[in-house]
């Protein structure tokens, strides 16, 4: 298993097992197939359960909506959001939309490359971070926009990122412990 | 109605009409790329923009309606350097070797950055990425040439109803392919060619296998004959400046023996030996659900259009065993000649070369298919689209507007009318009618000049019903019942009629389905741009072959009777089921890693 964390909106400690995954998976692909506009959400919640969308998960869900498999990975590949290779515990996403990067975003992304040691779109060794890019999170005002997992950062400077990453991996303790 | 001045010149046109037809009538050329008659107008690629008075941006002609009193300027400073600027950076990413591309000179992208005069790339800059997918036996891509137009995507999901192909990536990186831009054989794709027909630049085309041809012609222990489709006589001739709809079936004939075939068949002889086995096949199964009250798997679907097997063995696997088990005329042909007609010239099966001239790329799919070998070799050896057979005629050097007509070889290039029309929507089955209502009936077909009528034509799905009074005493369980067909062409229509069967709205007992809009004539391997217009000429051509026929039904064809005189025995029988019938498989839809 890749993760520990809570998988979904599963509160349970414990990792799913495969088969359970897929039941769930299943289940979600029944609620959604004859829902239009019922892909986008199908993907979220498969990328929820197992982290990322594995090959097996992409064409379940194809075949199971019977969405064409080329129409499915057309949608995967557009959204920087999805994923269909494993990801980190933690992802940090930094915003590259022209508010941002006009306010040193570039930079900031390149100090998270260099903190991490990895490039976009790459998953630290110690399976702990995944670094993306992101067009926008609606927070222009407060440029430049990073997120860790759920939370947004506000004009972070590159010289804070070290300080911003040990935070949230104390709150995530603290989280987990409660 | 709306009065708009275009250039000057007023018009009065229909509210809604956009800018670009408007412009057309009057007499206003615009130059577009993305845009597509009868299938797509999504204003992507910006070469059509125009100015309009009072507008302050520049507008996408091609999806901007008109309203009235707007006054259009499409020849202007700014439009002249937008459009320019437009090319110029679909060139600056472009992949334009076009003296070795299989599209030079036949290029929608060369032809409008010449029109509208680029003569130097400006722009330099990353080039579109590169991936080369020769994993069909149909067709290559090559997306470094793609310039995103989307017309390939349109055809595939919205006319064909399949889908293989899909906007991969976001941005530059985008890029039109399968899923995850892996090969084509990685996804439900039926090989129909439709992509690259519709394609106005070199990034999907035919599996080029003209040198295959030059290379059987030339070695001394092969005998190399050729056959052609009914659909090849009324088009191959745009790819020498006729217009669509010319018949060119003798200048085909003489360029076919001025290149070295030694044979010259005709697959309309097989056409015509398939409405035997096909409409035999029909009225047995017709007998085994009404007499016998078991099951017949009706209604039966033709099955000569390869795409359309295709599509079943990965949508309908269930509809299957309603499949007619007849090969395709094309495979028919090179069964018999690789049996019958290798003995009377004294040759071994697999010394025999069986190339094939067809309209369409989805028949070299099918004559890779492991079913194919009926005598322990392929029946057929290399299919070739029109397309390429125009490039090898101009390769040979052959003048083909000069060329005198030729004929034929007997028995194999022998046929009838009812075969002419396996060209077109609605064609196999007015065959197959004309000779299954004769066997039943015994009275001649009953419909004026031999046309169904409610099934010609280019509506999506076609439908007729035909009453039988009396009948020949053989037949007489057919007696007072009447015979329900439809017709389809276009997936995306076989796929509506599928539907509604299952759905338990539609009852029929026979249905032809053709792959491509119109039919073969339609077909992907066919001189482009093939759009309505140029298919109703070509199907006017393919009648016209009909209509001067001494003989119109298949079983008049004298050839094909003795066929069965001294080799085949009779329809379904067991040298027939040896050579000329087959079978399907379900396939998955998308390919195990």
């Amino acid at each position: 298993m890749l993760t520990d964390k809570p998988a979904g909106d599963c509160h349970c400690t414990e990792p799913a097992s495969p088969e359970e995954l897929r039941r769930r998976l299943d289940e979600i692909i029944t609620e959604y197939k004859d829902k239009p506009g019922g892909l986008i959400p199908v993907l979220q919640i498969a990328q929820g359960l197992y982290g990322y969308l594995p090959d097996e998960v992409v064409r379940r869900i194809s075949l199971g909506l019977d969405k064409p498999y080329s129409e499915v990975a057309g949608v995967i590949t557009f959204y920087s959001f999805f994923s269909t290779r494993p990801r980190g515990e933690h992802m940090v996403r930094v915003c590259l939309g022209t508010a941002c990067y006009v306010r040193g975003g570039k930079q900031v992304l390149d100090a998270f490359k260099k903190e991490l040691g990895i490039d976009v779109g790459e998953t630290t060794a110690d399976r702990k971070y995944t670094l993306e890019v992101a067009r926008c999170f609606g927070a222009c005002g407060l440029a430049p926009a990073i997120t860790i997992d759920d939370v947004v950062h506000q004009r972070v400077k590159p010289t804070k990122i070290r300080e911003i990453l040990a935070k949230h991996m104390q709150a995530a303790a603290v989280a987990k412990g409660a | 109605m709306a009065k708009v001045t275009i250039d000057g010149i007023e018009v009065d046109v229909a509210e809604g009409t956009t800018i670009l037809d408007a412009a057309s009538s009057a007499g206003v050329h615009i130059p577009t790329l993305c845009f597509l008659k009868d299938v797509q107008a999504i204003g992507a690629c910006r070469i059509c923009l125009v100015e309009i008075e009072g507008a302050r941006d520049l507008a996408a002609s091609c999806v901007m309606p008109v309203s009235d009193g707007m006054k259009v300027r499409t020849n202007t400073p700014r439009v002249r350097e937008a459009r320019k600027t437009v090319v110029e950076l679909l060139l600056s990413e472009h992949d334009g070797d076009c003296t070795t591309c299989n599209r030079n000179e036949d290029c929608e992208l060369q032809a409008v950055a010449h029109e509208i005069g680029v003569t130097e790339n400006r722009y330099e800059g990353a080039k579109s990425k590169r991936t080369l997918d020769a994993s069909t036996p149909a067709l290559r891509r090559n997306t470094a040439k793609c310039i995103l137009c989307r017309r390939c995507v349109t055809i595939c999901s919205e006319v064909q109803g399949v889908t293989a192909l899909f906007p991969q990536y976001r941005g530059f990186k985008t890029v039109v392919g399968p899923a995850f831009n892996k090969d084509l054989d990685t996804v439900a794709c039926v090989q129909c060619g439709q992509c690259g027909a519709v394609c106005p630049v070199g990034a999907i085309i035919e599996n080029d296998q003209i040198e295959e041809v030059w290379a059987a012609l030339g070695n001394p222990n092969k005998h190399v004959v050729v056959q052609t489709a009914p659909a090849i006589r009324a088009a191959l001739g745009e790819c020498f400046g006729y217009p669509p709809g010319t018949r060119v079936k003798g200048q085909m004939v003489s360029a076919l023996r001025r290149i070295g075939f030694q044979g010259v068949f005709d697959t309309n002889f097989t056409a015509d030996l398939t409405i035997m086995e096909e409409g035999t096949e029909l009225l047995l199964r017709l007998k085994k659900a009404l007499v016998d009250k078991q099951e017949a798997h009706l209604p039966m679907f033709t099955s000569c259009s390869p795409g359309w097997i295709r599509f079943a063995e990965y949508f309908y696997p269930d509809m299957l065993p309603n499949l007619s088990t007849c090969k395709s005329p094309q495979q028919m042909m090179g069964a018999v000649v690789k049996s019958h007609y290798a003995k009377k010239v004294g040759k071994k099966p697999e010394d025999i070369f069986m190339v094939s001239i067809m309209p369409c790329t989805a028949k070299k799919a099918e004559a890779k298919r492991a079913e194919m070998n009926a005598n322990g070799v392929a029946d057929v050896d290399v299919v070739l689209t029109t397309r390429e057979l125009g490039r090898m005629i101009t390769q040979a050097g052959i003048d083909f507007r000069s060329l005198p007509d030729g004929t034929m070889d007997t028995p194999l290039g022998e046929s009838t009318g009812a075969a002419d029309i396996f060209a077109n929507t609605g064609g196999v089955m007015e065959a197959a009618l004309r000779t299954a209502y004769e066997i039943v009936t015994g009275q001649p077909f009953p419909f004026e000049n031999l046309h169904v009528k409610p099934i010609e034509g280019l509506a999506g799905v076609k439908e007729a019903s035909i009453p039988i009074k009396d009948t020949v005493p053989e037949w007489a369980f057919l007696r007072g019942a009447t015979l329900n067909v439809a017709v389809a062409h276009g997936l995306g229509n076989a796929r509506k009629v599928i539907e509604r069967i299952k759905k338990g709205e539609a009852h029929y007992h026979f249905i032809e389905i053709m792959t491509c809009p119109g039919g073969c004539i339609g077909g992907g391997g066919q001189p482009r741009m093939t759009g309505n217009d140029t298919r109703k000429a070509r199907i006017a051509a393919i009648y016209a072959e009909d209509e001067h026929r001494d003989l119109r039904k298949s079983h008049e064809n004298p050839a094909v009777q003795k066929l069965y005189a001294e080799f085949l025995g009779h329809p379904l029988g067991h040298k027939s089921h040896e050579l000329l019938h087959t079978t399907y498989t379900a396939r998955a839809k998308i390919k195990a890693n």
